[in-house]
């Protein structure tokens, strides 16, 4: 992916040197808008973002995928319904569900195609206020088993900006039960519940861990000035985590 | 040519804020008869030719893994309609 320079000379997060080599996949559907960003807090994990088309069907070599946020195909249909059908899609799918376990990640419209895709249960709607939102929002950390939150301790709470309209996360009462029982909520909205998500959820991960989804945008809080309240970069967990993971560190 | 309609509503549970929307405005306009609105979504397939049997197996196949997400929508009805 061209470099975008970090502004103002901002400071990456400290270079694991075996993590230089790491390739994480961004993909961009017509109607994507945060893949640029993606691919910056790639980089300020240390590791290198890799560009990749829905229109493809080969995921090349990367070692995971983050499926970034916007409105792909418009989100006419459904929010995410027709970028599932996507050649690219397909290959993720496979991958996420091949013994190589790749990690994927889907942020706000990545993580409604993920719904519709089946990698992840349940679905989402508008948000019950029927009004876009945009706030920082506190989420607490339920699991940090995951490929993507291993390097936040487990309860931690972390601020990173939401910003959507189909927000709310709905399944029926047996997938949310199989949910709680099995420790998929990743994460929860503390204080206000932005969009009347069901049990406060605000994202999951598939049963192997490889596989998260959530609503809010880390990728948009990873440098220091951009962030909530201009400072906060708690969302740079998420990407070195899923570099613990490619190293085998956790 | 003839088409195929297919007819997805959101599952009765699930908040359809176009629906409540509608419902809110139609007492200004002096509509007061109605209690509740849901909006659905139809779709039309034209076919080229006749509709055969697997051609509407294709429709209610297509409706139910593409034009329908099963966690929040029912399809109601897959019709063919002749001009």
């Amino acid at each position: 992916m061209s470099e975008t320079p970090l502004i103002g000379g901002a400071t990456l997060a400290p270079i694991d040197s075996r993590l230089a080599g790491a390739r994480i996949g961004v993909v961009t559907f017509p109607g994507t808008l945060d893949d640029r960003d993606a691919a910056r807090a790639v980089r300020a994990s240390g590791a290198t973002a890799v560009e990749l088309w829905h229109g493809d069907s080969s995921l090349g070599d990367v070692d995971a995928v983050i499926i970034p946020g916007g409105f792909s195909y418009g989100d006419y249909l459904r929010a995410g319904a027709i970028s599932r059908f996507a050649p690219l899609m397909s290959s993720i799918v496979d991958a996420a569900n091949s013994a190589a376990k790749l990690p994927v990640l889907g942020i706000c419209n990545g993580f409604q195609i993920l719904t519709e895709a089946h990698l992840l249960p349940g679905s989402m709607i508008k948000n019950d206020h029927l009004k876009f939102l945009c706030r920082d929002q506190v989420l607490r950390v339920e699991n940090n088993t995951t490929a993507w939150t291993n390097a936040y301790a487990p309860g931690t709470e972390i601020t990173i900006p939401l910003k959507n309209q189909d927000g709310q996360y709905i399944a029926d009462e047996k997938t949310l039960d199989a949910l709680e029982a099995e420790n998929l909520v990743v994460f929860r909205y503390v204080g206000l519940n932005p969009n009347g998500s069901r049990r406060d959820i605000a994202g999951i991960s598939n049963a192997a861990g490889n596989v998260v989804g959530l609503m809010p945008h880390p990728e948009h809080a990873v440098e220091a000035g951009y962030g909530p309240s201009h400072t906060g970069t708690d969302g740079l967990g998420f990407f070195t985590s899923v570099l613990n993971t490619l190293l085998g560190d956790k | 040519m003839p088409r195929i309609v297919v007819d997805v509503m959101l599952k009765p549970e699930i908040l359809d804020p176009q629906g409540k929307a509608i419902v809110g405005a139609l007492p200004r306009l002096g509509f007061t008869a109605f209690s509740a609105v849901r909006q659905g979504k139809r779709f039309e397939l034209t076919v080229d030719g006749e509709v055969t049997e697997e051609i509407l197996a294709q429709a209610r196949e297509a409706a139910a893994t593409m034009l329908s997400n099963p966690v929040i929508e029912d399809v109601v009805n897959v019709e063919v309609v002749a001009d």
